[in-house]
């Protein structure tokens, strides 16, 4: 069964809305997560500013467990999770749960890995300088960090793309569920090409951004 | 300025202990250029980071203006160290600051007011001869521009203390002589005490005015740079000063000389005020024998001639030997022996 294009191109639109509400909402509420939780990663470490073991091994092993669990597997297991916080399981509000949660624990990695990667002894100079763990975590671990950490936020935003098709064959509408519904279950290769075409520009676009932002940021 | 009571710092590693910083105990004055010398592995690196507390001591007393900083707890040691300011090897700025954010920084953590704040890094970057570099990021500045922008930044919050961890060591012969100068300045015209940590005699020689000698955590020995220079007890210091003045020439040289039938060589030191007498000279001339230097150098060491010269004297046996016996009386002689060098 054929779409009727003249009338479909709106459900089009619509679903493109959809996956970047879907996209952009993950994205602001796993990097503020995420970036909490990498920097607690990141100072809680041995030698670093707020050495804790006791918090460093706990949020590792909890990000170990999350992280090799499918995405698909997660967005059920959390259902009934989703449903208390959100009200709903199906919709875009109800996919952006699920996918903050599983994007969190990516975004922690990304800020981690992107935060080691600073000098240490820019961090030393900041202590000698009377700065307290908050200004350093401010003043110079984000600042210093910032360029590499767009990097990773696009990287991730890039995967939350893939994230929300996954997310809207499971009823959190976007592009994949018109993907799924349309182009898979019917056969209508025009709808699956079209939506392809979409996603891929959408992630041109979020690659594009980042790479602007980052340059800037870094000025090279 | 700064005391050091039996300072003792011990590290663990993996189930082993290392004593970095070994029952050390120092004064530093106020105005002094105090400098402490080791190789690497001596524990300085450990030692001037007790200083400011970045290290916490493992057990004795460190006295910071009376204010025992042992004790303190982290929110008023951070006041302390606001009042420390400190360099480093390897400059340590922030790559996403400009050169006048970099000295603001320190006056944006103490909450100065922006005003203020434009004030004091104009006054600073002048001070260190970078006016025209404050929208430079560092990663467009050569080394000694880089540190002229770490000794800025530190000089920010008006401190009494100046710590240097190994300023100049990433810098060529000449940068660093200007940044030894630089240093000096800092001391002279704003009255700071420093106290530095390097592995280059030429830089305790050149700025210090006391030293301290690291070996393996222990301080052994200190004193004024002058009289450790010139009287140097322990083989390690001997060895630092060897590394920038050779005071005998090489053994095949002297084996050379005995070769050729040479007579007994005499190793004489002059210090200060004798070092410009023609001492040599008058007395030869009273016993009537000749000298001949075959080696040799005569420097400035804090202010003051220190010569180090090696001679051989030609005439009648007795009369070289009451010579040299008169000689003992004004200066350091000895006889340079075979196996010695």
């Amino acid at each position: 069964m054929k779409v009727n294009w003249e009338t479909f191109w709106i459900r089009i639109v619509e679903a493109t809305g959809e996956t970047i509400t879907m996209v952009l909402g993950t994205l602001v509420f796993s990097s503020i997560i995420g970036m909490a939780l990498g920097i607690l990663l990141f100072t809680t470490r041995e030698g670093n500013i707020l050495e804790n073991r006791f918090i460093s091994a706990l949020l590792n092993f909890f990000i170990n467990i999350i992280r090799p669990i499918p995405f698909i597997i997660l967005l059920f297991v959390l259902s009934p999770v989703t449903r208390e916080v959100i009200g709903t399981t199906i919709g875009t509000a109800a996919a952006i749960f699920p996918m903050t949660i599983a994007a969190s624990f990516v975004v922690a990695r990304v800020v981690e890995n992107n935060l080691i990667s600073i000098d240490p002894g820019v961090i030393e100079a900041a202590e000698a300088m009377g700065a307290s763990p908050r200004q350093i975590i401010f003043t110079v671990l984000i600042p210093e960090a910032l360029g590499p950490l767009i990097l990773g936020l696009t990287f991730v935003s890039v995967g939350l793309i893939d994230f929300s098709a996954v997310a809207g064959t499971v009823g959190g509408g976007g592009l994949g569920h018109v993907a799924m519904t349309h182009g898979y279950q019917r056969f209508d290769s025009s709808v699956m090409f079209v939506t392809v075409i979409i996603l891929i520009i959408l992630v041109q676009l979020a690659q594009w951004i980042g790479n602007f932002l980052s340059k800037k940021v870094m000025r090279r | 300025m700064i005391t050091f009571e039996n300072v003792s710092k011990t590290f663990v590693v993996g189930n082993r202990k290392v004593e970095a910083v070994s029952k050390v105990t120092f004064d530093v004055e106020e105005g002094d250029i105090f400098g402490i010398i080791g190789f690497s592995g001596a524990g300085k690196s450990t030692l001037i980071r007790l200083v400011n507390g970045l290290e916490r001591p493992t057990e004795g007393k460190i006295l910071i203006k009376k204010t025992p900083l042992h004790e303190l707890k982290p929110k008023q040691l951070r006041e302390v160290r606001r009042k420390i300011g400190m360099v480093f090897q390897n400059f340590n700025l922030f790559s996403s600051r400009t050169v006048e954010q970099n000295v603001e920084y320190p006056l944006k953590l103490s909450k100065v007011p922006k005003a203020e704040r434009n004030a004091k890094v104009k006054q600073l970057l002048q001070f260190v001869g970078l006016a025209d570099k404050a929208k430079s990021y560092p990663e467009q500045l050569s080394g000694g521009q880089k540190q002229r922008v770490g000794i800025a930044r530190a000089l920010a919050t008006d401190p009494e203390i100046l710590l240097c961890d190994e300023a100049t060591s990433a810098l060529d012969p000449n940068t660093t002589r200007d940044i030894l100068n630089l240093l000096q300045k800092v001391n002279r015209e704003l009255g700071i005490t420093i106290l530095l940590i390097t592995h280059e005699m030429q830089v305790i020689q050149s700025v210090c005015n006391r030293v301290a000698v690291m070996e393996t955590g222990e301080v052994i020995e200190q004193g004024e740079v002058f009289e450790t220079f010139t009287n140097p007890q322990h083989g390690t210091t001997k060895e630092f000063i060897a590394a920038t003045d050779q005071s005998l020439p090489s053994p095949q040289l002297l084996d050379e000389w005995r070769a050729k039938g040479g007579t007994a060589l005499y190793r004489i030191i002059f210090k200060g005020e004798r070092a410009s007498d023609p001492i040599l000279s008058t007395v030869t001339r009273k016993h009537q024998i000749d000298f001949n230097i075959i080696y040799g150098s005569i420097r400035e060491l804090q202010q003051q001639f220190f010569g180090n010269l090696v001679v051989s004297f030609e005439g009648k046996n007795d009369a070289v030997t009451a010579c040299i016996q008169e000689l003992k009386d004004i200066v350091d002689i000895e006889e340079v022996n075979t196996n010695e060098s």
